[in-house]
């Protein structure tokens, strides 16, 4: 091919083909060259983290693996001068670490717990697994239930509902139970529904001009509520289990998992709360977020275990499991919320004509088009969010309540295994369990995030 | 004058037909509307007939697209009344959506949904708006894009296509909710030069079929060859209104001349 460039005409008379890339750039020499010995800077760099690795790497498989202590019923196993990790440590208090103080001849309802939401977790998160609706409601809806049943062996005494409160019933209906059922109870529960139904008709009536789907969806939230509280109410023969003899990895599981999936939904609904062009509905969300956003997680769980019931009627008393957990999910919450608003900004404004434009509504047009995508953009800081709260669960220790950390800890005070590496050991351990859980979340958002990534998609 | 692009000839295009009762498709009358203190649309009147196929050009800013927006509400106007197939407009939800419902439209940049593949998109709003089964949507979906000549990317996403497809998609879209009026929002101004000949072709044929058609547009070519009017907009209101033939050979008002001079050579 001879190209002429003097005479500034050029027609050219074949195209040409595409040929392989030089060969310099590809293997795994040309990969090195490229990445690891680009430049002065670069071969200084990574020089440097041999260097580092090499230097912190050797030790801490000395200490984990080579010089550990594998065998050993006390302390004694675990005494000497060069000795690493004192494994027979962990596996004597592994129980204790998971479970805490739950009755050790009740322990397989927790495993039985963990196995349940291991088996529907597993297809919740491979993306391509199908029937995602029946697995959804599984997993979101029945397993809770039969995980609160199980946890705490269900069986609660449903005896006062909004109207007990007042004394207006119990002259009426008395304490008489049919089928085991408190006849008081469903009574006062059957009329404050069929009442809150009634406002909620009213107001719609008055504020949308037609009160049928606000009333329909109050009949629904009752409805739920009491085939909770029915399913609750039955006695199933479990011994029942406070929520202060739960502990170690069971109490963190249950306070992350729960965390999680309460503090997504409300943390949506409160970044749209904050988007939307209702007033009142944008202010009180501005102020639930700013709220929950300027308090530390200490102070929340502080305050909701030790003050609250200064200011709670006699006799109401929650559980404090529970009033961590709401805590944990709306502290949470407000932190998502501001991530999805996120989201939702960065959505160009095309995408919420071209949806009105086809006439969807309002809550198709967030769900089909815009949360979808708003959603998909933020997974890194959502998944950011879990990771740490997963982590903050460890703070619930400060109300007593003993999770995987809190048990650790109240461990090496058992002095049949008082060594000097005891304390390592268990850090050591706790470190693995935690990245572990994180690492797995951390991979999972990577995985996703390049499944749902469809806009640049060649 | 340079006829920017030839297009399929179309000698055939069809009267405007007036069925008698509701023959007319858009009617404004006294429209105002204000971006805060800015005065955009100033007492705009317009009426559409059924199958009459509209023009409408200027210079930015003129509010020719603010205009056609607020046909489909996606603006609010003021003052002044706008009906839209004997609906009038108001802060009813109820109208607002079925009037979204019969009035399809196309944008400069698209707005295909970029989740989702063409054919979810174009099975999007007949599902669920229209509540049609999935596979009639899907099979009324493959009709359009296999009208827009693209029925062979349908299981892609947007961005795999280039912008002229993904306006034949988005005009394909529009479609599947077979509106009675189709609002073009200055469709081919974000394409390159080859593929605005691809819409354009698209955009034609849908004109012979007798759509009841609004577009903003700087194509005149297609202004001369598929409308019935060109309504020539500046500073928020119509200055200059006629069919294609006197308004490029004869406009009468100044700003008219000036306008058509710049874009015309």
């Amino acid at each position: 091919m001879s190209l002429t460039f003097d005479d500034g005409t050029f027609i050219r008379s074949e195209m040409q083909t595409p040929l392989p890339p030089p060969g310099r750039n590809v293997g795994a020499i040309g990969w090195m060259r490229e990445n690891l010995f680009s430049s002065i800077t670069n071969t200084v760099l990574t020089l440097a983290g041999i260097a580092l690795v090499v230097w912190i790497l050797p030790p801490l498989l000395r200490f984990l693996f080579i010089d550990a202590v594998w065998t050993g019923n006390n302390r004694d196993a675990c005494l000497g001068a060069e000795v690493g990790a004192c494994w027979p440590f962990i596996k004597a208090k592994f129980a204790q670490l998971i479970y805490g103080f739950y009755p050790a001849d009740q322990r397989w309802r927790v495993n039985l717990v963990f196995l349940i939401g291991a088996v529907l977790l597993v297809p919740l998160l491979v993306l391509s697994w199908p029937h995602k609706r029946l697995n959804s409601f599984l997993f979101f809806v029945a397993y809770p239930i039969l995980a609160f049943i199980l946890l705490t062996g269900g069986n609660i005494s449903a005896s006062n509902f909004l109207l007990g409160h007042f004394g207006l019933l119990r002259a009426v209906a008395g304490d008489a139970a049919v089928a085991g059922l408190q006849f008081g109870f469903w009574l006062d529960f059957v009329i404050t529904a069929a009442l809150c139904v009634a406002v909620a008709y009213l107001i719609g009536r008055l504020a949308a001009g037609s009160g049928r789907g606000a009333a329909t969806m109050t009949a629904y939230v009752f409805a739920g509520f009491g085939i909770l509280t029915f399913l609750w109410d039955v006695d199933f023969g479990l011994e029942r289990v406070e929520t202060r003899q739960w502990g170690g990895l069971l109490v963190t599981l249950v306070i992350a998992v729960t965390g999680i999936v309460t503090s997504m939904p409300l943390g949506i609904a409160l970044a749209l709360g904050r988007r939307s062009k209702m007033p009142i509905v944008r202010l009180l969300s501005v102020i639930f977020i700013e709220f929950w956003r300027g308090v530390p997680l200490i102070t929340v769980l502080f305050f909701a275990t030790y003050m609250l019931p200064l200011f709670l009627p006699v006799g109401v008393n929650p559980d404090g499991l529970l009033r961590a957990l709401v805590g944990v999910a709306l502290f949470t919450a407000a932190y998502i919320a501001e991530v999805v608003r996120g989201g939702l900004q960065a959505i160009p404004k095309g995408q919420y004509e071209g949806a009105m434009a086809m006439g969807l509504t309002w809550s198709q047009m967030m769900r089909l088009i815009i949360l979808p995508q708003a959603l998909t953009l933020v997974i890194p800081s959502i998944v950011n969010s879990f990771i740490s709260l997963f982590k903050d669960t460890t703070l619930v220790l400060i109300v007593s309540i003993f999770d995987f950390l809190g048990q650790l800890r109240a461990a090496f005070t058992d002095p049949n295994w008082a060594t000097p590496v005891t304390l390592y050991t268990g850090f050591a351990f706790a470190g693995i369990v935690y990245f572990l859980f994180c690492f797995g979340m951390s991979r999972y958002s990577l995985f996703v995030e390049r499944r749902l990534n469809t806009s640049h998609r060649h | 004058m340079t006829e920017a692009h030839s297009i399929v000839p179309s000698d055939e295009l069809p009267a405007v037909h007036t069925a008698p009762g509701r023959e007319v498709a858009v009617e404004l009358v006294g429209v105002h509307k204000w971006y805060g203190e800015f005065h955009v649309l100033k007492d705009i009147n317009l009426r559409v007939k059924r199958g009459e196929r509209i023009v409408i050009c200027g210079p930015s800013g003129s509010g020719k697209s603010t205009m056609i927006r607020c046909i489909n509400r996606l603006e609010e106007h003021q003052q002044g009344s706008i009906v839209v197939d004997g609906v009038e407009l108001t802060n009813d939800l109820k109208r607002i959506d079925e009037i979204r419902r019969e009035v399809g439209m196309c944008f400069q940049h698209f707005n295909l949904f970029p989740h989702l593949t063409i054919l979810e998109n174009c099975t999007l709003a007949p599902i669920w708006v229209r509540k049609m089964p999935k596979k009639d949507a899907e099979e009324l979906a493959m009709h359009f894009l296999k009208k827009v000549k693209i029925p062979e990317q349908a299981n892609k996403y947007p961005g795999q296509l280039s912008g002229g497809q993904q306006q034949r998609v988005a005009i394909a879209r529009a479609l599947c909710m077979k509106p009675k009026i189709m609002l073009f929002d200055e469709p081919t101004s974000a394409l390159d030069p080859e593929m605005v000949k691809e819409v354009l072709e698209t955009m034609v044929s849908l004109a012979e079929e007798g759509m009841t058609m609004l577009c903003v547009t700087h194509e005149m070519g297609f202004a001369r060859q598929v409308a019935n009017r060109v309504i020539f907009m500046d500073a928020g209101q119509i200055i200059e209104a006629n069919e294609p033939n006197a308004f490029f050979s004869n406009p009468q008002h100044e700003r008219t001349k000036l306008f058509l001079s710049q874009i015309l050579h």
